[in-house]
């Protein structure tokens, strides 16, 4: 194994968070800092003339390469469990930029009860309304401090919006069930599609309060702080699982990779799988001491480092925690140990399918061109008498509609599925349907988790991580109560026919849910119940930081990424301002 | 008949409807070529809505997919142990890579491109259920849909039937108008927009 000189960061994995944090320390501090992705490398030139739908869309270009390493799922720690062998639930991305290079650009903040979940709950409606196997958990940070940090992530990005509370100021039009904000959004909501705009309308004649989905795909021409410009979003409808082919989209390659590539202290090593945390005793206390790596020559690699960063998703983080024996691994059984603990995944359901008389036009649109109504998010609404805690938004969203993907998607009155009758109905459905989409809160429970798989290897003949996740009462209760509205809101757009959402059952690891895994190294108050502290520092081993939606306690129903790099900016400030210059626990 | 050259150059090639034309097959023998493409042709037929796969030359494209990556399952999680009867929601579970279900499928619908379309349409109903069907219809649409740069979708056949306009770089000025009328810009493929001369498609990588 060689050995390369010691740098002062190594940053596992090349996504939003990585690629952030190394923009932070490099141009904030002048550390030299090393960020290992293991795939390709990739730049904003590289996506015109990608427009594929089959390539892209469909055999999943932009994503990991299973056939080297997936995951396992089961649904409770009685069975065995069987690898996901081809994508379902789930897109996490490779190559430089990850998951952020081919995501829909939706963009909410977190309600600010999710920051405290356990004790808000409790306080509201008595620790007895909780599941008696849940393990919710507050973050250890509260919104209030989140938001100067909300606020410069939307910046960054440039995000397209509408405000709904200003300071406490409720504006029609804007999201009126979110957590205060202290500035308007950056840029102006993205124009709004037909599909979205009838759902809009009905939204309002049933009494909700309908707003624009806040957006990184850029409405107008913007330049954020960092000096990075970008320009508007063409409405081409090729957003998720495509990189974007103006830049509009902002994703780690246009945003954060253009003032990384300027700077001779930050180095990006593609084609870098770190298999190990290298952590020992050295001193006083518990340090990492780098990583070891393949580097893209099949070379094994020590990369000594002052500070140890895992970027690297929900899975990998957790899996190289696991694996290099950092930590007490989470025991179900005992409810010890930390390691693995709080998976959730997300409610993530086509509410309604709603088939219309006229066209839709739907191919134009935008990964989050859409409307959204909270008015059955979080505790935007009473549960006194309701079988379930929380919820989630309603949307309809125009991200652009697809031919294969969508062709044949038909109402129950169609019983063919080929042949001419089946042709004949495709055709005239094709440009008439749309989806009420849903998405809630995943609670946690003390069932599900990720630990090593005792049967499937990767590719280096390392185990697996396994999935044990299912849905409980209060996700199966929710989804029965959202249906009947969106089937609502479809009459009321006009649908001449509604289909409705069959319920939750099983886990089901073949059906896409958004790319939103959280849990398995999470951050807390507390080290017994938490892997990270709300610095994201590990509790036990200052020097290693933990990024990403890894250390998210539970799924809260909005979309991950903007609270992820609002995390991000706050851990690279403790570090900026208070841990370089004593380096110790920031908690 | 559409055929396509070697620099994926589609030109059309009028022949005597008794003589039959050899299209460089590349996993597909031409007896199953001729069942695929009369299966396929089944499943989204040339009738009087409109042209289908046949026009669409889905057999190529499945063929140039069967000879691919995908066809060998080259980015699926291929390690033993196999479930074949895992419940569905975990996934397909099974061993076998996709060349290898449309050639054990196949043997089943030996003389299929012989048999009067009803009857064809009786043998598919018998195979509905099966792994091989599911990935047929599947490829049928694929392949009716897909860019030309795959072999299928030829002249953007498939496009035109569903008013799609394929990779049309804006929207901008018509994306919130047209309210309730359909709005049909012709298609354009991939190979038509200056950016995309230098895509290659992914079967034709190793």
């Amino acid at each position: 194994m060689k050995t390369l000189p010691g740098v002062d960061a190594v940053i596992v994995g090349g996504g939003w968070t990585g690629l952030l944090m190394a923009k932070e320390l490099g141009s904030r501090s002048g550390l030299s800092v090393a960020v290992l992705e293991r795939g390709k490398h990739r730049e904003s030139a590289d996506y015109p003339g990608t427009m594929d739908e089959l390539d892209y869309a469909v055999r999943l270009h932009m994503m990991q390469d299973l056939s080297l390493e997936t995951v396992t799922v089961r649904h409770d720690s009685t069975q065995r469990a069987l690898p996901m062998r081809q994508y379902g639930a789930f897109l996490p991305g490779s190559g430089v930029g990850g998951a952020g290079e081919h995501w829909n650009g939706i963009c909410p903040r977190f309600l600010p009860d999710c920051f405290e979940l356990f004790s808000r709950t409790v306080e509201k409606y008595g620790a007895k309304r909780l599941p008696a196997d849940h393990s919710i958990q507050d973050w250890g940070v509260t919104y209030d401090e989140m938001e100067p940090y909300y606020t410069r992530a939307e910046r960054m990005l440039g995000i397209s919006g509408k405000a709904g509370n200003l300071r406490g100021k409720k504006i029609v039009g804007g999201n009126i069930f979110e957590g205060w904000r202290s500035a308007e959004y950056p840029t102006p909501p993205t124009k709004i599609p037909y599909f979205s705009a009838l759902f809009s309308d009905a939204a309002k004649a049933l009494g909700y309060h309908p707003y624009p989905s806040p957006a990184a795909n850029l409405s107008e021409p913007y330049t954020n702080p960092d000096g990075v410009s970008r320009s508007a979003c063409f409405y081409c409808g090729f957003c998720e699982r495509f990189g974007c082919m103006v830049g509009a989209k902002a994703q780690p390659t246009n945003t954060l990779l253009p003032l990384i590539q300027e700077r001779n202290n930050i180095s990006i090593r593609s084609g870098a799988s770190v298999r190990r945390i290298i952590y020992g005793a050295a001193g006083s206390g518990k340090r990492a001491q780098g990583v070891r790596y393949l580097d893209d020559k099949g070379e094994e690699v020590f990369q000594p480092a002052e500070l140890v960063f895992l970027a690297s998703w929900t899975l990998n983080n957790t899996r190289l925690l696991l694996l290099s024996g950092i930590g007490e691994p989470y025991n179900a059984q005992s409810g010890k140990g930390t390691v693995g603990r709080n998976l959730t995944h997300q409610v993530a359901i086509g509410a309604a399918t709603a088939y219309f008389e006229k066209p839709l036009n739907r191919f134009m649109g935008s990964g989050a061109a859409g409307v959204c109504i909270s008015d059955f998010d979080g505790d935007s609404f009473d549960h006194s008498g309701l079988p379930f805690l929380r919820g989630g938004h309603l949307v309809a969203m125009s991200m652009g509609y697809r031919p294969i993907a969508n062709f044949g998607i038909l109402p129950p009155s169609v019983k063919a599925g080929w042949g001419s009758d089946w042709k004949k109905a495709a055709l005239e459905y094709y440009d008439r349907t749309g989806f009420i989409g849903f998405s809630g809160e995943h609670l946690a429970y003390k069932g599900n988790y990720m630990d090593l798989d005792p049967t499937y290897k990767d590719r280096f003949g390392d185990p697996l991580l396994r999935f044990t996740i299912n849905w409980g009462e209060n996700e199966r209760k929710m989804a029965e109560f959202v249906t009947p509205k969106a089937v609502e809101l479809a009459r009321a757009m006009g649908a001449k026919e509604v289909s409705s959402f069959p319920g939750l059952k099983n886990y089901d690891a073949n059906r896409y849910q958004f790319t939103h895994i959280q849990g398995g190294t999470i951050m807390g108050n507390s080290p017994d119940r938490s892997v990270v502290n709300p610095y994201l520092q590990h509790w036990q081993v200052p020097n290693l930081f933990v990024l990403g939606a890894s250390t998210i306690p539970q799924n809260p129903s909005a979309h991950p990424t903007l609270t992820i790099l609002a995390l991000t900016y706050r851990t690279a400030d403790a570090i900026v301002d208070r841990y370089l210059k004593s380096p110790s626990q920031l908690a | 008949m559409l055929v396509y050259s070697l620099d994926r150059k589609p030109f059309r090639l009028f022949a005597q409807t008794e003589q039959s034309v050899r299209i460089p097959l590349r996993f597909f023998t031409q007896p199953e070529a001729l069942i695929v493409a009369a299966a396929a042709s089944r499943i989204f037929p040339s009738d009087e809505t409109g042209p289908g796969a046949q026009e669409a030359g889905v057999a190529v494209y499945i063929d140039r997919q069967l000879a691919g990556p995908w066809g060998r399952d080259r980015y699926r999680y291929t390690q033993e142990p196999f479930e074949e009867n895992a419940p569905a929601e975990f996934g397909y579970q099974g061993k076998a890579t996709p060349r290898q279900v449309y050639r054990e499928g196949l043997k089943d619908l030996k003389g299929f491109d012989q048999l009067p379309p009803a009857e064809q349409d009786n043998k598919l109903r018998q195979i509905e259920t099966t792994l091989f069907f599911s990935l047929l219809r599947r490829n049928t649409i694929e392949g009716m849909f897909c860019d030309p740069v795959h072999g299928g979708n030829i002249d953007m056949v498939g496009w035109q039937l569903i008013g799609y306009p394929g990779p049309r770089m804006s929207n901008y000025a018509d994306v919130d108008k047209h309210f309730g009328e359909a709005f049909r810009p012709k298609p354009v493929s991939l190979r038509e927009t200056p950016e995309g001369n230098n895509f290659r498609p992914s079967e034709d990588e190793e």
